[in-house]
Order: structure tokens, then C-alpha cells, then sequence
């Protein structure tokens, strides 16, 4: 067991400027208004840095700047842009503790994570877009003797990217990996609720990235993010958020006929047949654990499987062990590395989900375990924590159907196998799924039934690298953390070429 | 008296005047999905494009505020949603998306509760 200073604190092995700026051309530019707002730390609600709160002057700067680097980064060659990206994983790799320490301290998410899954995740993911960049290919099709269409990647040019707080540093790299390996430079804008972990991974490696390549411009989404994403200087909009925004993000992308990827959540269904109850085996023991993902991250997943369906066999058995696994839970200290459960990120996240937690007993939900929040004391006790909590009801009620994004499971029961995909299919939303079975057809069917981007099968919350992931429905358009990502951040260049000398004949 | 699906609370009812002073005429869409999703953002009006997806559930009348408020929610949300009272409040906080009242450091929130069977009557449903 290891707890960690508080970044700053006696003992840290990271610490955070008292101020940051917007990360401008290769260096930190004072807000334009001049103005800043605090950042507080969600662990115990007190603020450890200030950040420049940015404006649409902010905005059009950073795109001055990205503009600025767009050719001559768009040029750079694969073999170098590569190279690139596989040192920023390499500086990111030697500097994994500090960063893990920093983003936990910022997010409120427990240091056990950030080690083990965030940071290693964001390093990978640097190398396998520098891999895939590589690889990639363009195309030739012989049309005939004497004509062939030659298909090239370009980069679009300059992109805009809004980035999440549930991951701060993983989403962002999710994002600027496909982005920068494509050839593409980029504007972005960290949340307001964790925008300092992005900029110490920043200080760490801009050595390595020629200025305007990368520039973070930080500030409210109604004063930095809207400039951004309605600016006709951007080529593209990536955003990873809610369905509000995600709608108002495409409509001012169809003012100036802009593509966008949006990854906009879920409502994620976790079933668990009957025959992972045939056995008191590791396999039991690992869908018990794939119960209780619905509090890694304090739930705050965007594939958080907050609904879990339990096949009426073994129903009552599996649900009595899954409340015991949740009750072993272990919430705490986020900087301490035996804590399970950390902080929810802000305030009025707290206020959501305790919202939830009490429609959901009025829609008339039997409460299994938790319900309330956490009063963790001493230090902690302005600290935004939710005891992870399990309701027993149906389908139609309302934290059935809509993201908490709290450690807050929905749990019922399915009778076969037409029933648990009917059920499970019962949502606006389609991002991710679980399948729980022992037997490989059952498995197969039900997630190719499950309508949704990623079905996590025998299986959950795992992100490598390598395997796609995207929404279906309301859950958003594209698929990140693969190379098809590159599509979304590159045109097709066509040269549709002659080697004919003679006419086409039309006059 | 009649019957509302939302009403705001007084706290809500002066942030909302305080908006209306800095930004004119208002509206909400009610926001589903991940992060900041089912907040309420607060938008000036027609600055979101309402359309055939969406269901206005009320035009809130605030003390102050010379037009209505509109309340919207995409339709296929209201379905899920439409045996609920809605209730918008206001809490500190941060806030993501581009929801005006964000920068002031609080965030508008919905307080839910069922609708009676009277009520439930009254709306037609």
C-alpha cells in the first residue's frame, strides 16, 4: 500500500504551476480578458491552481497559431511524425507516476486506476497510432490500360477537439494521437472541470512537437468551446460529452459543412446468463467483478455498465454475491493505492447523481446497497464522494435509462435469451454492452444482438488500443481508439491520371 | 391551478432573471448521455434549433422576464421522462457543454418527482 503526497504537498512527486495560461504556438499566453477561474481538487473541494479562462480572442490566436503549423506539420513525413508520437510515449512512459498522481489529484479518480489503466493507455495509444500511421497505405485502382486512380491520405488540416473530465489526460490522448499522426494540428479544449492534468502532460513534451502543432485553449464551453467548435477555420470538431451539445456541435458544423465525430455516452446493458452461476469458479469470481465495473470510476464511464441483467436462474444467488463484491468496495483517499472508489469530479456532478438516487426511489426502486453520500471525514470532507449504490426495478424507470454517471447500478431480471436482448436493447443509447456466458454461442448471438459499437464479452471496461469504439444511435458517430480513427482526421485525395496521348473524342 | 411539468425554483428563477439581463430571451433543452448529460442547458433563445425531435413542455413564466422561457426535451427522451415533475434548481458548480449560466461558477440542475395520477389526467397523458 502506498499513499501519496497531495501534488504540492511534503513528499510529492508531482506539483502543479499556481497558474496556467492557454498553451499557445509553443508557449503559455495570458488570457486576452486576463481573466482566471480556480480549479478545485474534487478529493476535498479545495482549489490547487488557477486557469486562464479563455474567449473567442483566445480561440482565434490558438487558431492563428495552429494554421500557422498546419503545412508544414502536414508535410512532415509518417517515418517522422511516427517518431514523434513514439517519444511523447516514450517521455509520457518515464513520467507515468507523476502524471498518474496529478490527474487523480485533479479528477478525484483513484491513483490505483490512473496507474494502471489511464496512463499506460495513453502511452500505448501513442504507439500504436505512430504504428498505424506507418503502416497506412493509399490506394490505386488500374481502371483500364490506360487510366488508374490513385487514392492518397491528406491530413485536414486544422481540427478542433473538446475534451471530457472523466478521463482528462486519456481522452485527450485518444484524440490527439489519430489527430497529429494523421498530420493534422490542433486546437483543444481540456473541460473546465480538470484542464491542469492536460497541460503538466504538455509541459513534459512540448519539447518534442515544433510550436502550433498542439495548442490548448482552456475556458467555459460557452465562451472557448463554442467559438471553437462554430469557427469556420476548423476542418473537423471531435467531441466526446452529452447529447445536447453534441446536437448544438453538429449544427454549427453544418453552418460551415464540417464533419464532426461525437461520442455522447450510454446507458450500457450488462448481462449475466445463467450459466455463469453453473460453477463456484474464477469464471464466476470474474463476472462478479464485471457486476461490480459499474463504480470503476466512480461510474463516471461513458460505457459504465449501469444496468445490470441477471438471468432469472440464478438471479437471486448472483445479485446476493454482487452486493457483497460492491459492499467489499473499498472507497477512500484517491491517492491511496488500496482505494477502489474515489471522488466524483465536481460539485454538481455530486448533485446529479444524488438527484438520481432519489427519483429512483420514488419511481419505486428497492435500494440493495448504498443510496447516499459519503461522508468520508478529515481530510476528505469536502471531498465529493457517493457510497456505491445498487437498485433493484425496471426498465421503464428513469435511472434505467438515463446516464447517472455515478457508481450507481440499475439491476433486473431477463427469462431467456429474447428477453435479455429485448431488454437490453431498450435505450436511446448503444456504446457499450456486456455478455456473461460459458457458452460461446450464446455469447456470439447476443452480441451480435446487442445494438451498441462495443460488446465487452466475458469481459468489461478493458480499452486497448486496436479495438473500436463508438456509439450506436443516440451514442454518437465515429470509432476512436482505432486506426479507422485516421479516416476521420484525413481526406482522399483522387488523381484520376490519363496515359492515353490520344483525345476522349467529345469535340 | 394548473398543472406544470416544470417549474423552477426561486434560486433558479434569479439566475434565470440575472441571464436574462446579460444574454435577452432565453430557452432549455433538457441534455441526455454521458458527462454533463441530463442537466438542462440554458441557452439563448434560438441558439439551439428545436425541430421535429424535440417536445416543448412548458414555457416557464418568470417573474422579471418579459417572455417566456421556453422548456424543451428531445422526443424520444420525453418518452421516457414524461411521467415525471421537473423542477429546475441550481447548485454550485462547474458544468461542461455551452450552458450560459456555467461561468458563474453554479450549474442548473432537474429535481424530479412522479406525477400524480391527477396531474397525469390534467396533461392528457
Amino acid at each position: 500500500m502506498t499513499v501519496y503526497a497531495a501534488p504540492g504537498q511534503d513528499g510529492a512527486i508531482v506539483s502543479y504551476e499556481s497558474r496556467y495560461d492557454h498553451w499557445i504556438g509553443g508557449e503559455y499566453v495570458a488570457p486576452a480578458k486576463g481573466q482566471y477561474f480556480e480549479n478545485p481538487s474534487p478529493v476535498n473541494g479545495r482549489s490547487f491552481t488557477e486557469i486562464a479562462r479563455g474567449t473567442a480572442d483566445d480561440v482565434e490566436r490558438a487558431l492563428d497559431a495552429a494554421h500557422g503549423a498546419a503545412d508544414a506539420w502536414g508535410r512532415t513525413s509518417v517515418a517522422d511524425r511516427a517518431n514523434i508520437l513514439n517519444r511523447i510515449a516514450d517521455r509520457l512512459e518515464q513520467n507515468l507516476e507523476k502524471l498518474a498522481v496529478a490527474e487523480s489529484w485533479e479528477n478525484g479518480k483513484p491513483v490505483r486506476e490512473t496507474l494502471a489503466a489511464d496512463l499506460p493507455l495513453a502511452v500505448d495509444h501513442f504507439r500504436y497510432f505512430a504504428g498505424a500511421i506507418r503502416a497506412q497505405e493509399g490506394g490505386l485502382a488500374e481502371l483500364d490500360d490506360d487510366t488508374v486512380a490513385y487514392h492518397f491520405h491528406e491530413p485536414l488540416g486544422v481540427v478542433a477537439q473538446i475534451i471530457p473530465w472523466n478521463f482528462p489526460i486519456l481522452m485527450a490522448v485518444w484524440k490527439l494521437a489519430p489527430a497529429l499522426a494523421a498530420g493534422n494540428t490542433v486546437v483543444l479544449k481540456p473541460a473546465e472541470q480538470t484542464p491542469a492534468s492536460i497541460h503538466l502532460m504538455m509541459s513534459l513534451i512540448a519539447d518534442l512537437l515544433p510550436p502550433g502543432v498542439v495548442n490548448i485553449v482552456n475556458g467555459f464551453g460557452v465562451e472557448a468551446g463554442k467559438p471553437l467548435a462554430s469557427s469556420a477555420r476548423v476542418a473537423k470538431v471531435a467531441f466526446t460529452g452529452e447529447t445536447t451539445t453534441g446536437r448544438l456541435i453538429m449544427q454549427y458544423a453544418s453552418e460551415n459543412i464540417k464533419p464532426v465525430t461525437l461520442e455522447l455516452g450510454g446507458k450500457s446493458p450488462n448481462l449475466f446468463f445463467d450459466d455463469v452461476s453453473a460453477r463456484d469458479d474464477d469464471f464466476l469470481d470474474k463476472a462478479l467483478e464485471g457486476f461490480t465495473m459499474f463504480a470503476l470510476n466512480q461510474g463516471e464511464v461513458c460505457t459504465c455498465p449501469s444496468r445490470a441483467l441477471i438471468q432469472q436462474g440464478h438471479y437471486s444467488d448472483f445479485l446476493a454475491a454482487a452486493v457483497d463484491r460492491t459492499n467489499a468496495i473499498k472507497q477512500g483517499n484517491p491517492l491511496d493505492t488500496d482505494t477502489m472508489v474515489g471522488a466524483q469530479a465536481s460539485n454538481d456532478q455530486l448533485e446529479k447523481i444524488l438527484s438520481y438516487l432519489d427519483i429512483g426511489q420514488r419511481e419505486g426502486a428497492k435500494l440493495l446497497t448504498g443510496g447516499e453520500r459519503a461522508d468520508l471525514g478529515g481530510d476528505l470532507a469536502g471531498g465529493y464522494y457517493v457510497q456505491p449504490t445498487i437498485f433493484q426495478g425496471d426498465n421503464a424507470m428513469r435511472i434505467f435509462q438515463e446516464e447517472i454517471f455515478g457508481p450507481v447500478v440499475s439491476v433486473a431480471s431477463f427469462s431467456d435469451f429474447a428477453d435479455g436482448i429485448k431488454i437490453a436493447n431498450d435505450t436511446l443509447y448503444g456504446l457499450g454492452a456486456g455478455v456473461w456466458t460459458r457458452d460461446m454461442n450464446t455469447a456470439y448471438r447476443a452480441g451480435r444482438a446487442i445494438q451498441a459499437g462495443r460488446v465487452w464479452t466475458n469481459c468489461y471496461h478493458a480499452y486497448p488500443a486496436h479495438a473500436a469504439f463508438g456509439g450506436y444511435k443516440q451514442s454518437g458517430i465515429g470509432r476512436e481508439n482505432h486506426r479507422m480513427m485516421l479516416d476521420h482526421y484525413q481526406q482522399t485525395k483522387n488523381l484520376l491520371v490519363s496515359y492515353s496521348t490520344k483525345k476522349q473524342g467529345f469535340f | 391551478m394548473v398543472v406544470s411539468r416544470v417549474e423552477v425554483t426561486p434560486a433558479a428563477a434569479d439566475l434565470i432573471r440575472s441571464l436574462h439581463g446579460t444574454h435577452g430571451p432565453l430557452m432549455f433543452h433538457q441534455s441526455g448521455g454521458c458527462c454533463d448529460g441530463s442537466a438542462p442547458m440554458c441557452f439563448p433563445s434560438g441558439e439551439f434549433r428545436t425541430g421535429s425531435a424535440d417536445v416543448l413542455l412548458e414555457e416557464l413564466d418568470i417573474d422579471g422576464v418579459t417572455e417566456p422561457v421556453t422548456f424543451w426535451m428531445s422526443s424520444s427522451q420525453f418518452a421516457l421522462w414524461r411521467h415525471t415533475h421537473l423542477t429546475v434548481d441550481v447548485v454550485p458548480g462547474r458544468g461542461s457543454g455551452f450552458s450560459l449560466e456555467a461561468p458563474e461558477g453554479v450549474r442548473f440542475l432537474i429535481r424530479s418527482r412522479l406525477l400524480t395520477e391527477d396531474e397525469l389526467a390534467e396533461l392528457g397523458d
